[in-house]
């Protein structure tokens, strides 16, 4: 076996009264690439900053090669050979590709000026390894996203480090740039560079990744060959739990339909959407980023406006004029983006969940607060949430807790049909696993679903029947038992 | 709805997960309430001290009638501070009440030119007063524009009608009908604009602190977008509380014209500072989405009693100005400050602990 070319031994790192780090190991191997998983707070985050010399460790050794290396700034991680891609790459828009590439290691002629010359060949040089065909001149401005993605990746690999970290790289890209970037990883790795590669998507780190290392609660708790472990393993070891748990589905009873909608169009974003709700049923929404499932949901909600279709809901026409038509007859959203749409974080707890249905808690326009804490715990507490108090502000919950709030919030209302859009998008696996459990129970009280979601694995792990969407149109209808992932990817990237 | 029928109106209860649930309080000994009340009991500190400071600067600053005289330094601003909180805290501004002042005092004095009774007056003054309000909204939401940008527009606008009507011109003798609203008294000492003003800020706090409406101010001032998808009306409760605004600012054109009686273009020049001066030093943030009336209440006395002893030392009203300038950069400015000094001081805690 090779040696490994980066190699931590029992590194670790305490913040106050967290240890993030608990004596980790981890060893990266010239032309392979190690995936490193475990759940929201295991430590990847703190690990790949005590790597790039923004945390210095409280303890153990790092060694590059046979030296032992201490970072006490960013640059002398890129002196020891050390660069990454971050999941949101810092971009100026104004500024040239060359300006771009070059922003934080700018090259210098003898004179100490800087030597554009040379970055402007580089930067060219640059771009033909990586197949852009863009000028080094151009404004960023004037590049599309995926050529604005790869000029990134072009900043990153500039340092020439044979060590390279991938913090989530893929989590804003679409399809095509996730491709892209796979055949980078792939140059990268026959180059016999080593590759950190942070990821919790489980298809990609069994497409291109060689190793892996499993991290929880700051320990490690397992590595070795991807050839030898399957999914199930790596979940098994980042939650301490099996699959099962993880898409607790439940056969609920299917009754009757709950709501028609008929030839739905928006003059932009979407194209004669017709689907039938039933009762008791999770209807799973897959497509990729920008098929136009969110916008479907908030025209379903009354905020989008459409121009042509029809909707019934409990067998009544259904047109909502705005959010507030929707919510009292009995259809609500859960928004994707929890922290801005979703939940109003700087006030409490309580006046959250009761938010949209005062109306009920009232008499002549004034609040009943007693029955308002009533109303809150209620649901508070069947949603298990986990707080000091009802009059805690929502920011100081964590991710899932936050989202039990908006759910809470919404089966305040008494709804019918509940939207639900990204549910577990950012929150870890025990908390996913707490969501979806809920949603088994709704649906089996005879409320009905439907979920838009980007992981696969939870569209087909929650779902009755899936609906896959693509550029506003749905490509096809997959009943669960006659779904399978590759039919369900092949319709959502259009090449059906 | 009463308790009981919270399990039928609320059944989505998971069986399963109940068991075991810890009760979760209502609050933790009062933290919520004590954290609301602080800068609150600050500003009465400062009162109590202007209030000293006033007693040594002139011997007769105790007599009730001086007194009452005092208030009606701040009543008609007040009036105006108290939907200006509400705006505010909703993410608001309306930089346009002084001019709207200005138009609706044309507007009484015209009609009182053509001959309209004291109480069609009154009814022209506050209708003024609310079109302005409404117009501002309705631009505003309607076209999506900042409300800090139309409301400077119209604050040139509405004043620049009033100049437009009048000219160098002036109108006076009001009847006698129309002296009871700025110089009348109903008990002793205690004049027609405070108790108005006493009453609105009970009403306005009841408003702001208790009603469906208010708690949808606060959740639009938090987070306008999550309030929409909460199902609030955004656009409209924005409208009510533009209109409100200039129907409040049309009723202290009424007192203040009743009061001086007489009515120029350049009337109530400069007022939208102070009336926002007043909202923010009560607590409100100008950022929106925190705030009481009842702090609104106390720096309202605050600053009468600061401007009137400044009156008693025959300060200049240019240096009042200045004074209400710093009063309003360091009002706004201190907390933010303050945040940053305390952030700061964490990041360095961390980043000795690592």
């Amino acid at each position: 076996m090779d040696t490994p070319v980066l190699e931590l031994k029992n590194v670790s790192k305490t913040f106050p009264g967290v240890k993030a780090l608990d004596g980790v190991g981890l060893q990266l191997f010239p032309g392979q690439v190690t995936a490193l998983i475990g759940e929201n707070g295991a430590g990847k985050s703190t690990l790949v900053k005590v790597l790039t010399g923004i945390y210095t460790p409280d303890g153990g050794e790092i060694r590059v090669g046979d030296t032992v290396v201490e970072f006490h700034a960013a640059t002398d991680a890129v002196k020891s050979g050390i660069s990454a891609i971050h999941q949101e790459a810092v971009m100026f828009d104004e500024l040239s590709v060359t300006e771009n590439i070059f922003i934080n290691n700018q090259d210098r002629n003898w004179l100490g000026m800087l030597d554009w010359p040379l970055m402007r060949k580089r930067a060219r040089q640059l771009l033909e390894y990586l197949d852009v065909p863009v000028d080094p001149q151009t404004p960023l401005k004037n590049l599309s996203v995926a050529h604005k993605h790869m000029v990134s990746f072009a900043s990153a690999i500039s340092h020439n480090s044979n060590i390279v970290i991938m913090d989530e790289p893929t989590a804003s890209l679409s399809h095509q740039e996730i491709n892209d970037l796979y055949k980078l990883v792939r140059r990268l790795k026959e180059e016999g560079k080593a590759i950190l590669f942070i990821s919790h998507k489980f298809d990609e780190i069994f497409e291109i990744c060689d190793r892996y290392t499993v991290f929880r609660d700051g320990q490690l708790v397992g590595s070795g060959m991807i050839g030898a472990v399957t999914q199930n393993d790596l979940v098994a070891m980042m939650v301490g739990r099996t699959v099962e748990q993880v898409y607790p589905k439940t056969d609920a009873e299917i009754g009757p339909i709950v709501m028609t909608v008929q030839g739905l169009s928006h003059p932009t974003e979407f194209n004669d959407i017709s689907f039938d709700l039933r009762k008791g049923e999770i209807l799973g929404f897959y497509g990729l980023v920008g098929a136009g499932r969110s916008e479907v949901m908030q025209a379903l909600f009354g905020l989008t406006k459409t121009n042509a279709g029809s909707m019934t809901l409990q067998n009544k026409p259904y047109a909502p004029a705005n959010t507030s038509q929707a919510i009292s007859s009995g259809l609500v959203y859960v928004p994707e983006d929890r922290q801005h749409q979703g939940a109003i974080l700087s006030l409490p707890i309580f006046q959250n969940i009761t938010l949209p249905r005062l109306g009920g808690l009232s008499r002549h326009g004034f609040i009943d607060m007693a029955c308002e804490y009533d109303v809150a715990r209620h649901y508070a507490q069947s949603l298990n949430l986990k707080a000091a108090s009802l009059s805690e502000n929502v920011e100081n919950l964590s991710g899932g807790n936050q989202q039990k709030v908006v759910i809470g919030k919404w089966l305040a209302t008494n709804p019918n049909v509940i939207v639900v859009d990204e549910p577990t998008k950012g929150i870890d696996i025990g908390s996913k696993a707490a969501v979806h459990q809920f949603m088994g129970d709704l649906v089996a009280q005879g409320l009905s679903v439907i979920m838009v979601s980007s992981e696969l694995p939870e569209i087909m792990g929650m779902s009755d029947r899936i609906i896959v969407m693509h550029e506003g149109r749905i490509a096809a209808r997959f009943d669960r038992d006659t779904a399978s992932a590759e039919a369900i990817v092949t319709a959502a990237t259009g090449a059906a | 709805m009463n308790r009981q029928t919270l399990q039928q109106t609320a059944p989505h209860t998971t069986q399963h997960q109940t068991g075991n649930q810890r009760f979760l309080p209502d609050n933790l000994n009062g933290a919520w309430r004590n954290r609301l009340l602080r800068w609150e009991t600050l500003l009465l500190v400062f009162v109590a001290l202007a209030f000293f400071a006033n007693t040594q600067l002139s011997p007769y600053f105790l007599d009730p009638w001086s007194l009452s005289d005092a208030t009606f330094n701040f009543t008609e601003k007040a009036i105006i501070a108290l939907p200006m909180a509400l705006l505010i805290i909703a993410r608001d501004i309306d930089l346009s009440v002084a001019s709207t002042i200005a138009l609706s005092s044309v507007a009484m004095g015209a009609a009182n030119s053509a001959g309209i009774d004291p109480a069609g007056m009154v009814a022209i003054g506050a209708g003024v007063g609310l079109l302005a309000g409404l117009f501002n909204g309705y631009i505003i939401t309607r076209f999506d524009i900042p409300a800090i940008v139309v409301t400077i527009g119209t604050m040139s606008l509405y004043r620049g009608i009033a100049y437009i009507v009048l000219g160098d011109g002036v109108y006076r003798d009001y009847p006698q009908g129309f002296a009871f609203f700025g110089q009348g008294y109903v008990y002793g000492v205690i004049s027609f604009e405070f108790t108005l003003f006493l009453l609105l800020a009970v009403i306005f706090a009841v408003i702001l602190h208790k009603t469906i409406f208010g708690r949808r101010v606060f959740a639009i001032g938090n987070n306008p977008t999550a309030a929409l998808f909460s199902g609030i009306n955004v656009k409209r409760h924005r409208m009510v509380l533009f209109t409100l605004v200039g129907l409040f600012s049309g009723i202290a054109a009424i007192l203040l014209t009743s009061r001086i009686g007489s009515t120029r273009p350049s009337i109530a020049m400069g007022w939208e500072l102070e009336v926002i001066t007043m909202v923010v030093l009560g607590g409100v943030s100008i950022m929106g989405g925190a705030g009481s009336i009842a702090g609104v209440f106390i720096a309202v006395f605050l600053m009468g009693l600061v401007t009137f002893g400044m009156g008693l030392l025959n300060v200049p009203g240019i240096v009042m100005s200045i004074f209400t300038g710093i009063l309003l950069i360091a009002v706004i400015g201190t907390p933010i400050i303050w945040r940053r000094v305390v952030q700061a001081q964490k990041m360095r805690s961390k980043m000795r602990g690592g």
